[in-house]
């Protein structure tokens, strides 16, 4: 009994010293916060914060690749760049990509996540199938269908042939038409395992009972993908769209290993025309940064449009 | 009989779903056989061997020293996101200390902000700080693109350990280093292969970065079979591209098929972001 209540009268006499050690605490576990986070934030300044600060300054200064910075000439380097032949058909190319390979590549994910969505064996193989060329890098994956449409060596070229479609010498790669859907073939082999896999976590989100309940009141197959799977599958969707639509945006492996921006500039993406003003055309790095700053704005709008319309709830 | 039936009417499923399948292993399966089979204008003319192979041992420094400086790039980026983010992910999710919440949000804005578009500033920079031309310097900044996922993800982690867990570590006289060294880590591990996993198939493959930042001698192999192919005018090596594909791309098959549990965790956690 005494022992029980014994420790009761000190517990006011404690209260001071208590908040003033956790004040200690604090005091150390801020200490010790910030002695875990300085990696980070020594990471994040020099390699991120500086270089963007920086892009920001080049795009402002006269700053070519051998020459270096004299100074600044803001805003020549953007009218340069805006003025640029190839400025605007590779703004008009890597949108026109981006809406094929977005349309095609959610679509087909979402067929294919419907497909594998129950777990058996079978369509564990499946997607195991599908997810193998996700591992690939997409230079390596570049190179090997630079392989496959080659007329030399690869099967696609005979193939087309065999189907009467074009001459077996023909490179698909050398029209316009034919680099780009080449290309959105390579991409959509690569990622459809990607996105098929990020809207696989979302369809499995959904709770069996809401499809039950529907079956229960009569709904067809059809109502219930276009009632039920589409709307809750939404905040997957608006993921992978903004993904997709950010990565096509930013094409540059594919186009640049597989048609080097070719034949005569017409598969020239924006980020292409960034590397080839820094170093192959102008050897201009201040019209680069420029042509950097411009893509990271529009960049950053189109998020924030996407963000706005896609993930706004059903039922608003 | 409905068993057979059953058997019959499903089929069609099959021989399609079977297609899809061949049609994404196809490509990986050509290259493989191409590889090694006979074909005009590379080394391996006649009959199946391993001419081409040899092609790449004999291009410039040889295969190994490429491949070396693919391993060296990947072992910086991996150790250092490994090692930054989850000192970051545990600071982020047992500490409170001033500008936490800014410094995680200036972590994830990295998202926003795609290496493509910082690679000029990048090479100048990387100058300034003696860095130009190393692999650690492309491996630092491949790093630093990992950062917004592991330091979530490790971030997640950290939180779903139950505090008392290290606080017992705490009570026995632990500082919390030792906690997280002792304790900590051994429960955060799938975390950590996921991250490790991710950081590694993204600096093993990345081709942008090296080409912006290093040239000759430094380049990684997605760059040198690159401009393998190119150096030869006129006459293009698909023999030997397609070896350097298959190099390039059996220790990423491997560790996926090997690791696929965490690949698909890490996607859990990445839709849990959206």
């Amino acid at each position: 009994m005494s022992t029980t209540t014994s420790p009761r009268p000190g517990v006011a006499a404690d209260i001071p010293r208590r908040t003033g050690r956790r004040r200690l605490r604090r005091h150390r576990s801020a200490l010790h916060g910030w002695f875990y986070a300085t990696p980070t934030a020594a990471l994040v300044t020099v390699l991120f914060l500086v270089p963007l600060v920086l892009v920001l300054w080049m795009s402002g200064a006269d700053w070519t690749l051998l020459g270096g910075n004299s100074g600044a000439n803001f805003p020549d380097n953007f009218v340069e760049v805006v003025e640029n032949r190839l400025f605007w058909p590779s703004v008009w190319f890597t949108l026109k990509y981006t809406v094929i390979t977005t349309a095609i590549l959610i679509s087909m994910a979402l067929g294919l996540a419907m497909l594998v969505q129950e777990s058996t064996r079978w369509r564990g193989f499946l997607r195991t199938a599908l997810l193998v060329p996700t591992a690939l890098g997409l230079a390596s994956a570049s190179l090997l269908f630079y392989a496959l449409y080659s007329p030399q060596v690869g099967p696609v070229s005979p193939a087309l042939d065999r189907l009467g479609l074009t001459d077996a010498n023909v490179n698909v790669l050398g029209t316009t038409d034919g680099a780009l859907w080449s290309t959105v073939i390579l991409i959509v082999w690569r990622f459809a395992g990607f996105f098929m896999l990020l809207l696989l976590v979302g369809l499995q989100g959904i709770p069996h009972e809401v499809y039950e309940a529907a079956r229960i009141d009569g709904a067809r197959t059809w109502q219930i993908f276009a009632r039920i799977t589409l709307p809750l599958l939404r905040p997957s969707l608006a993921l992978s769209t903004i993904l997709c639509v950010t990565g096509s945006l930013l094409a540059f492996d594919q186009f640049f290993i597989l048609t080097k921006g070719g034949p005569d500039g017409s598969t020239m993406t924006v980020v292409q025309l960034i590397y080839s003003l820094a170093f192959e055309s102008k050897r201009d790095l201040g019209m680069a940064a420029a042509l950097s700053v411009i893509v990271l704005a529009a960049l950053v709008i189109i998020n924030i449009v996407q963000l706005k319309t896609l993930r706004r709830s059903p039922d608003e | 009989m409905t068993r057979l039936n059953r058997i019959i009417g499903r089929t069609p499923f099959y021989v399609l779903t079977g297609g899809l399948a061949l049609i994404f292993l196809y490509p990986i399966l050509w290259t493989s056989v191409s590889s090694v089979s006979p074909q005009p204008g590379s080394r391996q003319v006649d009959g199946f061997g391993w001419g081409n192979y040899r092609t790449l041992l004999e291009y410039q420094d040889g295969v190994w020293h490429y491949l070396g400086n693919s391993v060296i790039i990947s072992a910086v980026a991996v150790a250092t996101t490994l090692v930054v983010a989850t000192l970051g992910g545990y600071a982020f999710a047992r500490f409170r200390f001033p500008g936490k919440d800014m410094l995680f949000l200036l972590t994830l804005a990295i998202l926003m902000v795609p290496y493509a578009t910082v690679l000029v500033p990048l090479v100048i920079w990387l100058k300034a700080l003696g860095l130009n031309d190393t692999l650690v310097g492309v491996g630092l900044v491949l790093a630093v693109f990992q950062l917004p996922f592991a330091t979530f993800m490790m971030r997640i982690a950290f939180e779903a350990v139950p505090r008392e867990m290290e606080e017992a570590a705490l009570v026995d006289g632990c500082g919390t280093f030792s906690a997280l060294c002792r304790v900590l880590l051994h429960v955060v591990k799938p975390g950590l292969i996921t991250i490790g996993l991710f950081a590694f198939l993204a600096a093993w493959n990345d081709f942008m970065v090296p080409l912006y930042l290093v040239s000759g001698d430094n380049q990684p192999l997605p760059l040198a079979l690159v401009n393998m192919r190119q150096q030869v005018m006129g006459v293009i090596d698909y023999g030997a591209t397609q070896a350097g594909v298959v190099v390039l791309t059996v220790p990423c098959v491997v560790l996926f098929l090997v690791l696929q549990r965490h690949y698909v965790n890490g996607f859990m956690s990445g839709a849990l972001k959206g």
